[in-house]
């Protein structure tokens, strides 16, 4: 049976017919077939769908080729550089000293008890998660003496990563919250606007960065605050700022608290390297707990990719600390109208792991020891850098690398002297100068330093 | 300070349970030692047990047994070897599309996850925003392509009177969309009905959807669940994607490898050329990057695991079959149990639906009924999860359904 089709806008239709041939043909046999045919009834045709073999244009024709991700993109070219000697000091994924990724014993045994489980099932979680996990995640951060937890005021549920609960908290957000705007610090993680302003913010930025002392830039931080909407949204980095490793002292994070609070500004906590930045869970939470004891509200994303080096296994969680148990109860039923139609419920693997280690007593010290491991080999490669540079003489002043806390040392080299590095060194790192300390190591640190060097004092 | 201050929060309301989870959450707070829960496709043994295939345990072992296996991240298109094998099992190993390079396959979370990512994408970089979606079809569907920046339509396919398929309300709806309209079709074993296509009625579809230039979108959940064959149940998406034209496929792998909770899925996009696959699969990063970044390793990884060992592979066919077979013999158990209780009216769709569930045509009422007298669980809808059910409960379920039917008609 043939189906005729007048289309609805005719004429651009048979423009398009006429510009491909496979189509003229068509043309040709429709009119043999189905005389007499009007030229002005041109319409009439066999298919001249964008879908067919014999269409025009293929769909998505005109799609533009989508850049590499900044930072991902990092790795890309590394992998693709034939060189023997390269360094790859762009991701933040923890090596050791070997220059190889790890596993944490913990995690490896915390997997073998539950693969060698056999009543274990692979049924859905709840759309919030797995429960064990989301409780003793909200501990970790929180403390498990929290009020804020004891009041049942802290409604916690998995998602994926940080990634996933910074998008699941901004999309809640950007639904239920009468401010929509988010003021992220500047510089940040290179994916951060994007998850806002996809979730349905809008984002704007605050002072954060001093160029001129490599520190923080807590004046231009309170003025911009200051100057802040009441009630807009403000995202802090729990600890360890990503990619300036530069954060408030603990009387500046009680002046931001003040200033936040005054205003009713709703603070939104990244905590992706708790653990990691001081060696301690403890002190790393200190700017949450410091916010949460006041009584007041706040979003929180936990991240297990770093300080459990579960990354592939996307697990994280988003806490919401609310003024009362049921506005906690109904914030979560929300949350889940937000993730059901995201994914329906998050993966169980990684977060298994993590409740298993959290929950037993024993994994828990040990996971400690190893997390304490990285951490302090990290601020060992942030001295030998630093020491390096110094015998070099290279010209400026680096202590900024062991002021600087957590994975990331924002070297503050500029573009020029990054791209130098990346072609005359085979070092590759992200164009802002940032390095991932994590990927450095004794036989490599020499490399680097002479590379800085180079960039340095060849250019400017 | 903030003593007295309300919740920014306060006016918040609390949202209902979702429909087809909350059903468990129902049947979990029943304390009836007789309960039954056929609400959500989840597999269970006759013994009513949750099942993890034997492939699956395996090639978990073998995983977590390898100490040069790490956790990094994976790119954000997921993992490599998962993709290619997602795309050849949907689409066949020897697919035109697959060795022209016009196929862009992505990691993505389940089902679910696919669909999000896939219709995301459209509403990105598609020039028509319209979905349309069979009546009825599951019920997150609207949701996650309306949260996508998609507008859904229905088009007619359930026919209560026939409890088949309404061919002609079908192809006129279809008929009445858009040129370049968006498609969603079920590969296979619709959800809730069971009704599919016959082959003829496929291409019938396909040359209508071809010449309108509509969009295909299919959702495919049960490859290898609904007949037992894993390229019987692909049927429908390879005679689109043989025509050359475009296409969507979303597939789970939630059900047919039992892996659920896991998250395993991959959007797969059919495109004219490899450039423009190329073009779109890079698109699709910037649509993923900001959701979750990359998608979870242990899954994609078992799947890999089992399709690229033929060893395993070909136990899973064989457990598959087994879970397929099991269903089909409910479907005969509970129609036999039916008919000896001479319970009015026609009930042999039961036989007829395809894959996990039985639309039964009950009402709401008749639903509410046997809840609460026979703490029988479904969707308010009346559909059942086949599943669910075993020669042990059939007879319950019989008569409880026996009772709706002549106490509440």
């Amino acid at each position: 049976m043939l189906y005729l089709f007048f289309a609805s806008d005719e004429s651009e239709n048979v423009k398009k017919m006429k510009s491909c041939s496979a189509d003229r043909r068509l043309s040709v046999i429709s009119h043999h077939l189905l005389l007499p045919i009007n030229d002005d009834e041109a319409a009439i045709i066999i298919s001249p769908s964008p879908t067919s073999s014999s269409s025009s244009d293929p769909l998505f024709a005109n799609t533009p080729r989508a850049p590499e991700d900044p930072i991902l993109g990092v790795t890309v070219a590394y992998n693709k550089d034939p060189t023997p000697v390269k360094l790859n000091l762009g991701v933040g994924a923890y090596r050791t000293e070997e220059g190889k990724p790890l596993v944490l014993n913990v995690v490896r045994k915390a997997e073998q008890l539950l693969v060698n489980d056999r009543s274990r099932v692979k049924e859905y979680l709840p759309i919030v998660g797995l429960a064990d996990f989301t409780k003793l995640s909200a501990k970790l951060i929180l403390g498990a003496d929290s009020p804020a937890i004891l009041g049942n005021l802290v409604t916690t549920v998995q998602c994926l990563s940080g990634t996933g609960s910074l998008r699941v908290g901004a999309e809640f957000l950007a639904r239920h919250y009468y401010q929509r705007t988010i003021y992220i610090p500047n510089p940040t993680w290179g994916n951060h606007t994007k998850i806002f302003t996809l979730a349905g913010l809008t984002v704007k930025t605050y002072r954060y960065y001093d160029p001129v002392t490599r520190g923080l830039n807590i004046k231009g931080l309170l003025e911009d605050l200051g100057s802040a909407p009441s009630g807009a949204i403000v995202l802090l980095h729990a600890c360890a700022h990503n990619p300036t490793g530069v954060d408030p002292t603990l009387e500046q994070w009680e002046q931001i608290r003040r200033l936040i609070r005054s205003k009713t500004m709703l603070p939104f906590f990244d905590s992706a390297y708790q653990g990691f930045a001081s060696g301690s869970l403890d002190e790393d939470a200190r700017s949450v707990r410091l916010f949460v004891a006041d009584g007041g509200e706040c979003f929180i994303a936990q991240s297990y990719a770093k300080n459990m080096g579960l990354y592939g296994e996307r697990v994280g969680s988003l806490s919401i600390v609310c003024r009362t148990a049921d506005v906690a109860s109904r914030v979560e039923s929300q949350l889940k109208l937000v993730i059901r139609p995201m994914y329906s419920n998050p993966p169980i693997h990684g977060a298994s792991i993590v409740s298993t280690i959290l929950k037993d007593r024993n994994l828990y010290q040990e996971w400690t020891l190893e997390l304490k491991a990285m951490a302090d080999r990290i601020i060992t490669m942030r001295k030998q850098l630093f020491d390096a540079l110094r015998a070099r003489e290279t010209p400026g002043d680096w202590s900024h690398i062991i002021k600087q806390i957590g994975m990331f040392t924002f070297t503050g080299l500029n573009t020029k002297q990054v791209a130098f590095m990346t072609r005359e060194y085979h070092i590759y790192m992200t164009s802002d100068g940032r390095i991932s300390m994590a990927g450095l190591s004794s036989r490599t640190v020499p490399h680097l330093a002479d590379a800085i060097h180079a960039a340095v004092t060849s250019v400017v | 300070m903030s003593d007295h201050q309300t919740s920014v929060f306060s006016q918040i309301a609390r949202a209902p349970e979702d429909p087809i989870l909350g059903v468990t959450v129902a049947y979990n707070k029943d304390s009836h030692p007789s309960k039954l829960n056929l609400g959500v496709g989840a597999y269970r043994t006759e013994e009513g047990k949750p099942l993890v295939l034997n492939v699956v345990r395996q090639a978990e072992q073998k995983l977590v047994n390898d100490p040069s296996r790490v956790k990094e991240y994976l790119p954000i298109v997921g993992l490599a070897d998962f993709n290619k094998c997602s795309a050849k099992l949907i689409f066949g190993a020897d697919s035109p599309a697959i060795h022209e390079n016009r196929v862009a396959t992505v990691q993505c979370l389940s089902g679910t996850g696919s669909l999000r990512v896939g219709g995301e994408f459209l509403a990105k970089h598609y020039y028509e925003r319209t979905i349309y979606i069979p009546s009825p079809t599951w019920g997150n569907h609207p949701k996650v392509f309306t949260l996508a920046g998609l507008s859904v339509k229905t088009y007619r396919y359930y026919d209560p009177a026939t409890r088949g398929l309404d061919f002609q309300g079908l192809v006129e709806d279809l008929g009445n969309a858009p040129q370049g309209a968006i498609v969603l079709l079920h590969a296979c074993a619709h959800n809730p009905t069971g009704v599919d296509p016959t082959v003829d009625q496929w291409e019938q579809i396909r040359k209508l959807m071809r010449s309108k230039g509509l969009l295909p979108f299919f959702d495919s959940a049960y490859q290898g669940f609904a007949s037992g064959s894993l390229d019987t149940d692909a049927q429908s998406v390879r005679m689109f994607v043989a025509d050359g034209g475009e296409c969507f496929a979303a597939q789970s792998y939630a059900k047919n490898m039992g892996l659920y909770a896991e998250r395993v899925g991959a959007l797969s996009i059919v495109c004219k050329t490899a450039d423009v696959a190329s073009r779109v699969e890079s698109q699709l990063k910037l649509v993923i990057r900001p959701m979750y970044s990359n998608p979870p390793l242990h899954g994609a990884s078992i799947v890999a695991t089992i399709l690229k060992d033929s060893n395993l592979y070909n136990e899973w066919t064989v457990e598959l079959k087994a879970m397929a077979d099991r269903i089909i013999s409910m479907r005969k158990q509970l129609l036999e149990a039916l008919q000896a209780r001479g319970t009015p009216g026609d009930w042999t769709h039961i036989i007829k639906q395809i894959g996990m569930f039985t639309f039964t045509g009950l009402n709401a009422d008749q639903v509410a009924f046997m809840t609460k007298e026979y703490h029988i669980y479904m969707t308010s809808d009346g559909r059942i999860s086949m599943a669910g059910l075993s020669s042990k409960t059939v007879p319950h379920l019989a008569d409880a359904m026996h009772a709706a039917v002549t106490s509440m008609p």
